[in-house]
């Protein structure tokens, strides 16, 4: 115990995204029997958490900062490293959650009817006892696998989300939802099992799991070795972030969960899986010109195969989960092109589509509540009917399509200046496969907006039925803020540089996790560290005596 | 540190092996708790593995227990072993009740189609040469609850033909189709 330490520094805000959600979601299950109590925990839980990320934002702007978990060294301990690429992650998927959770309060209650803590079924069958719990382990888990330094536990956090998301996926427990779970659950079981065998292997190879020794470490190893286990983490990683031969399960799954479920699940779960490729891609194997060939072909099928899928829906919720599905290509296109500025284009335009995506699906739960549907043979002329929500749809879907001057039109713009700066046959293919995805994108929005907005309305759609407000603010909030990203498009983008150039250099990481060889945290843990060294590979440690 | 010391023992490699492919096998197949069986024995397989890839047994791994001549078993391979084993239990349980929840619904545990396949099938039945009115082929149902109702044990034949209503278990009310409230 060194008593000179302070008491609160930046890095106690690091834990913070993981440990207030989870505390969060024993207290609300401990009282599950009174609803308002079990709101407030959870609304503040999550705007704390943002607030956290939102400081770590600026914080990890002057570098990395680390937490030794239990107080052990980086080698021996685990550690939750806040570098800018996690704390912008954060920060964002933070708004998003506290959006969303917004939302599904305002869902919950019909107006009129206070009478809410019947079990059971209230609002769109969510049991509310159980969903705010599983709502903040959710968020526990993504800021979990976030902020991991360590391998393994970048797995347990995946875990942790997936067992959140399969709760929440079969809320209630219908048919339709248990049919499309069971989909998804082996799914995500799969690339689980993927994940962990990657990692033992890894293990085997190295020595380690923690990311920054594997950085050091890997580059040193057998060449074919390391592609193989490349490949298997990109394998599990993929499916998460639902790559194109590993996407079949997404558009399949999504759509029959509550509303604001599919909005979390489609605007963060498979960013989840995004930032691990990026991450694993960046800071643990160097970089290898086939695997990045390989990348984006996939990219390319991805896109195009993709929104191909969404072109032939009559189901809006469908033709979303399509449309995202094709276009995590973009994310993949950003991070195979292996560059400062691709992967910086891959960063904000992930950030702009966590927040687009969400929107979207929120605006599409409205449209279910306004409409009775989400078929669009069966809605109509909610234009005139309800103005304000084809505001709230048009302004996210144009920005999806990648309109000037939206933030999907800047991030779009980003990764084509990389993608002809780069200049291969490969990278031009993927440009004009950009262009035609963003066109069908917009062939298939505006569809969706003829048919649901403005074509006669169907006589069951009753007029002047006053949307629930407490669905339409956090809406319009979160659309709001992807407009945010447009304002402050230089900062931003700026930041995602900067984040991109660390993350693509890898010694701020490296260094931040081991200061001058392995002589960080408490005294015990640097003895430690001495004596386990050596194991299988490799030097102990740190990177120089 | 020899090289020789790490190399593990063909038996455990083989066992790996084994419930690799066993369980890869139980996973292909299409009831819910055959699917999970393969899950334990693949998550075995990986368990085996984290150990096999911590190096060869020792001394427990607690300093002060053995003299410091004799080597220690590697414990963070015996804690990541521990982990999994606890998020295998967790994600079991949720598998069997969620089987559980597929055979009160429908009688069977069967992964039923996704809806994408059911709307090729209905495309396929359409486009099919026919002597009578295709048109009439239209059913009412949505594709989700045709695909609910396709499996693959009773049956037999082909896909098209479903199990007379009567034989499945009563359907639950429909409370979501109605939109959000």
């Amino acid at each position: 115990m060194t008593g000179a330490e302070p008491l609160w520094s930046v890095a106690t805000l690091v834990p913070l995204p993981v440990l207030l959600p989870l505390f969060a979601a024993g207290l609300t299950l401990a009282l599950h029997r009174f609803a308002t109590a079990q709101r407030v925990i959870s609304v503040t839980a999550l705007a704390a958490t943002t607030a956290a990320s939102a400081a770590l934002v600026v914080a990890a702007d002057s570098g990395p900062i680390v937490v030794d978990v239990g107080g052990w060294a980086a080698p021996v301990g685990i550690d939750l490293v806040a570098d800018r690429l996690s704390a912008l992650m954060l920060t964002v998927s933070g708004v998003m959650l506290l959006c969303v959770l917004l939302y599904s309060l305002g869902q919950g209650v019909p107006e009129g009817d206070t009478g809410d803590e019947k079990p059971g079924r209230v609002g769109d069958a969510i049991p509310v006892a159980i969903f705010h719990p599983t709502f903040l382990v959710l968020s526990a888990g993504v800021a979990n696998a976030f902020l991991s330094g360590d391998l393994f536990n970048l797995y347990v956090g995946f875990e942790i989300l997936l067992a959140a998301s399969s709760v929440l996926l079969t809320l209630g427990g219908t048919a339709e939802r248990i049919r499309a779970g069971s989909v998804y659950v082996i799914v995500a079981l799969m690339s689980s099992l993927l994940i962990l065998s990657a990692i033992g292997l890894v293990y085997a190879a190295t020595g380690t799991v923690n990311m920054a020794q594997l950085a050091m470490r890997l580059p040193e190893i057998d060449p074919t070795v390391r592609l193989a286990l490349q490949l298997l983490l990109l394998l599990a990683f993929g499916i998460k972030a639902a790559i194109f031969p590993l996407s079949a399960w997404l558009p399949d799954s999504y759509p029959t969960a509550p509303a604001p479920v599919t909005a979390v699940f489609a605007g963060l779960l498979t960013k989840v899986g995004v930032y691990a490729i990026l991450r694993v891609q960046t800071l643990l194997f160097p970089v290898d010109e086939t695997v990045d060939q390989v990348l984006l072909v996939l990219a390319l099928l991805t896109m195009v195969i993709g929104i191909l899928g969404a072109v032939a829906q009559n189901d809006v919720k469908r033709l979303l989960s399509f449309t995202l599905v094709s276009h995590i290509g973009f994310m993949i296109f950003g991070v195979a092109l292996a560059s400062e500025a691709g992967t910086a284009a891959a960063i904000y335009y992930v950030v702009h589509h966590i927040s687009v995506q969400t929107a979207l699906f929120l605006v599409v739960g409205l449209v279910e509540w306004r409409g009775g549907s989400t078929s669009l043979d069966k809605l109509g002329g909610l234009a005139k009917l309800a103005p304000g929500l084809a505001l709230l749809f048009f302004v996210p879907a144009l920005n999806l399509a990648g309109i000037p001057p939206m933030s999907g039109f800047l991030g779009k713009v980003g990764l084509l200046t990389e993608g002809v700066t780069n200049g291969s046959g490969l990278a031009w293919a993927l440009v004009v496969g950009s262009v035609v995805t963003s066109l069908l994108t917009l062939y298939a929005v505006v569809k969706a907006w003829n048919k649901a907005f403005w074509q006669t309305a169907p006589p069951e759609i009753e007029p002047h039925v006053p949307l629930p407000r407490g669905m339409v603010w956090p809406t319009g909030a979160l659309v709001a803020f992807g407009l945010l990203l447009t304002v402050a498009a230089g900062p931003l983008y700026g930041y995602a540089e900067r984040a991109a150039s660390a993350s693509m250099d890898g010694h701020s990481y490296v260094d931040a996790v081991f200061p001058g060889g392995s002589e960080r945290g408490t005294g015990e843990s640097a003895e430690i560290v001495g004596e386990s060294g050596g194991k299988s590979a490799g030097e102990p440690g740190g990177e120089a005596p | 540190m020899t090289v020789l010391e790490n190399t593990p023992s063909a038996v455990l490699v083989l066992a790996v092996g084994v419930l690799w492919a066993s369980g890869i096998y139980l996973m292909l197949e299409r009831p819910l708790t055959r699917v999970l069986l393969g899950f334990v024995l693949v998550g075995n397989g990986i368990n085996l593995m984290l150990l096999v890839a911590g190096g060869r047994a020792g001394a427990s791994p607690i300093v002060g227990n053995a003299p410091p001549s004799v080597r220690m078993s590697d414990p963070l391979a015996q804690a990541m072993v521990l982990t999994s084993i606890v998020i295998t239990l967790a994600l079991t349980s949720f598998v069997l009740a969620m089987a559980y929840r597929s055979w009160q619904l429908n009688g069977h545990d069967e992964v039923a189609d996704d809806v994408e396949d059911r709307r090729v099938a209905r495309h396929a039945a359409i486009n099919a040469p026919a002597f009578e009115d295709a048109d009439d082929v239209e059913t009412g149902e949505t594709l989700d609850e045709e695909a609910a109702e396709v499996f693959d044990e009773v049956a037999g034949d082909e896909d098209d033909e479903r199990p007379p209503k009567d034989e499945r278990a009563p359907r639950p009310t429909k409370d979501t189709k109605e939109g959000p409230r």
